[in-house]
């Protein structure tokens, strides 16, 4: 059986269309007039302009090595950060300080530290782990290379990355 | 044969295809996405711009409006792509569609007065008395690009948008061509040239005593209060009948062109693409730029009929030297650019049409305003001189 649809009736000024054309009319030039007077909010145009300003502060980008005010790599290579990446993307190579260094007692730096940035996926769990308060997320989320050897991070790009960091606990003072 | 006239006419020809069509044409394209974006709230492409460095310069050209270089990585790209054809279609229909579909467009302007004069050559390529005719005859092929396009496809969607396009196409010519015999009745010519002169005479068809210039003599003197005598009453009258013949031609361009609200023959939501769903690469840039080109002929017309073609009141013609025949062609396609926006803005504007309405509207009520409006000027033209003064 044939259903019939009941059709709304319409007005004389609804079956014009023109009064709704022209509002139609009004209300896209009205869009575009506050476009061009830069009303509208629009995506951010990204390589000009950039999230740095608007993240957070605990924001979590790539993860870098610091050192500390005296110059000390903070590092220890103990490798806990190497154990609970899940992805594992950081590898360790620990080495021995030499006799005779200011810093002797600490025993091991890390003669290798390289994080494959390709693995990473920035879950903090370095720096969480670390006892040390050596490794730290930095901000940097822009990480590009074009190959798979420059997306690994040494141990040179990681300091220079991280930088100095001050305030933090010494837990390798002469007194101590 | 005389060989002047055959440079001068292949200088026309070059000149206005090459140099002002055809990158109306991509511009519109580009002017179509930047402008449907800053409606619905976006941005738009601005990012390609000229890579000279490409060709060996030291800097690349930076624009202040960016994306203007997109056209030409449009065209790059389709140039690039594969021209896929598959294996079921009629290849040779399927090879001609697309040609069909941007050759009539092109065609179209050789008749229109782009122009006054410039050098004393009358700017139109093809100045025939049968002008509208013509227009009529060729145009209307167009929609055999697109029913050769849906057939020899073989694929139901571009099947269906064919068949659309076909049934939409001859209920629109039919006002098409009706709407306009009133401006016949009133100027007695089908040549347009003769359309643009009578308009420059008598004012614009659909601004009345924009002939302005031609009063000021007679303004300014001592019988100042004679104003009334350069105002004809009849003329008023007939704006009437030539303000509907001017709605009922533009929407009935509108549906000619597939533009919306009247693309029911590439409906996206219904039909895939609609009759190019099949086709690749520039066979499809083809089919994409001879709508855009119908789109600039449609608007061209409309600008010589009704908005007074090439000329606007206090410029003077090509004859008081080449700067203002240059001005005349700029104003010419400015007017036409200026409607190209406003098509731009009426499909950013407007949901499509049903099937249904569209069939009623251009069969119960275009095509009987169009029949009314004939009669309606015929008894205006009818009554006697005797009475309005």
């Amino acid at each position: 059986m044939a259903i019939t649809i009941q059709r709304p009736n319409l007005t004389l000024k609804e079956k014009m269309y023109f009064p709704a054309i022209l509002g139609g009319l009004a209300t896209t030039i009205r869009h575009a007039f506050r476009m061009l007077t830069g009303k509208t909010h629009v995506a951010m145009q990204y390589p000009e302009e950039k999230w740095d300003s608007h993240l957070p502060a605990y924001y979590r980008g790539a993860p870098a090595l610091v050192k500390d005010e005296h110059g000390r790599e903070r590092c220890v290579a103990c490798q806990l950060c190497e154990f609970i990446c899940p992805p594992r993307a950081i590898k360790i190579t620990p080495g021995e300080i030499p006799e005779g260094d200011k810093f002797r007692k600490v025993e091991k730096y890390p003669e290798a530290f390289d994080i494959d940035m390709i693995r990473c996926i920035y879950c903090g769990l370095c720096e969480e782990v670390c006892p040390e308060a050596a490794i730290f997320l930095q901000k940097d989320y822009a990480i590009t290379g074009e190959s798979r050897g420059e997306m690994v991070h040494h141990k040179e790009k990681l300091y220079e990355l991280g930088g100095l960091k001050t305030g933090l606990v010494h837990k390798w003072n002469d007194k101590k | 044969m005389d060989w002047t006239f055959t440079f001068i006419s292949l200088a026309k020809i070059l000149g206005v295809i090459f140099v002002i069509v055809l990158p109306l044409v991509s511009y519109t394209v580009y002017a179509e996405r930047r402008i449907s974006a800053i409606i619905q709230d976006r941005v738009g492409p601005n990012r390609t711009g000229f890579p000279l460095t490409v060709l060996g310069f030291k800097k690349d050209l930076v624009l202040p409006l960016g994306g203007l270089g997109q056209p030409i990585a449009d065209a790059m790209k389709f140039i690039l792509k594969e021209d896929f054809t598959p294996a079921s279609v009629n290849k040779f229909y399927y090879w001609l569609a697309p040609c069909l579909a941007m050759a009539p467009a092109m065609l179209t302007i050789a008749v229109v007065p782009f122009g006054s004069t410039l050098f004393g050559v009358p700017m139109v390529i093809a100045n025939v008395n049968i002008g509208v005719l013509f227009v009529f005859a060729i145009a209307s092929l167009g929609v055999y690009g697109i029913v050769l396009a849906g057939w020899s496809s073989n694929s139901k969607y571009p099947f269906l948008g064919g068949v659309r396009s076909t049934s939409q196409m001859i209920s629109y010519e039919l006002s098409l061509g009706l709407s306009i015999i009133p401006l016949f009745l009133v100027m007695g010519e089908l040549n347009l040239t003769k359309i643009v002169e009578y308009q420059i005479a008598h004012g614009w068809t659909i601004i009345p005593f924009s002939n302005l210039p031609n009063f000021l003599p007679g303004l300014f003197d001592h019988r100042a209060h004679h104003v009334m005598a350069y105002v004809n009453w009849r003329q008023i009258l007939l704006w009437v009948p030539m303000f509907i013949s001017f709605v009922v031609f533009t929407i009935s361009i509108f549906a000619e062109t597939n533009r919306l609200p009247f693309d029911l023959p590439e409906a996206e939501t219904e039909l895939v693409a609609g009759y190019h769903t099949e086709y690749s690469s520039m066979k499809f840039a083809l089919f994409f730029l001879g709508e855009y080109a119908a789109m600039i002929t449609g608007c061209s017309i409309i600008v010589t009929l009704f908005l007074g073609g090439w000329y606007v009141p206090f410029i003077p013609d090509g004859t008081h030297g080449w700067v203002w025949g240059l001005v005349n062609i700029a104003v010419f396609f400015g007017k036409v650019s200026a409607l190209l926006l406003f098509f731009i803005w009426i499909r950013w504007t407007l949901p499509r049409f049903r099937y249904d309405q569209l069939m009623r509207l251009g069969w119960i009520y275009l095509f009987e305003i169009a029949l009314v409006n004939v009669i309606l000027t015929a008894g205006i033209l009818a009554i006697p001189q005797s009475w309005f003064s």
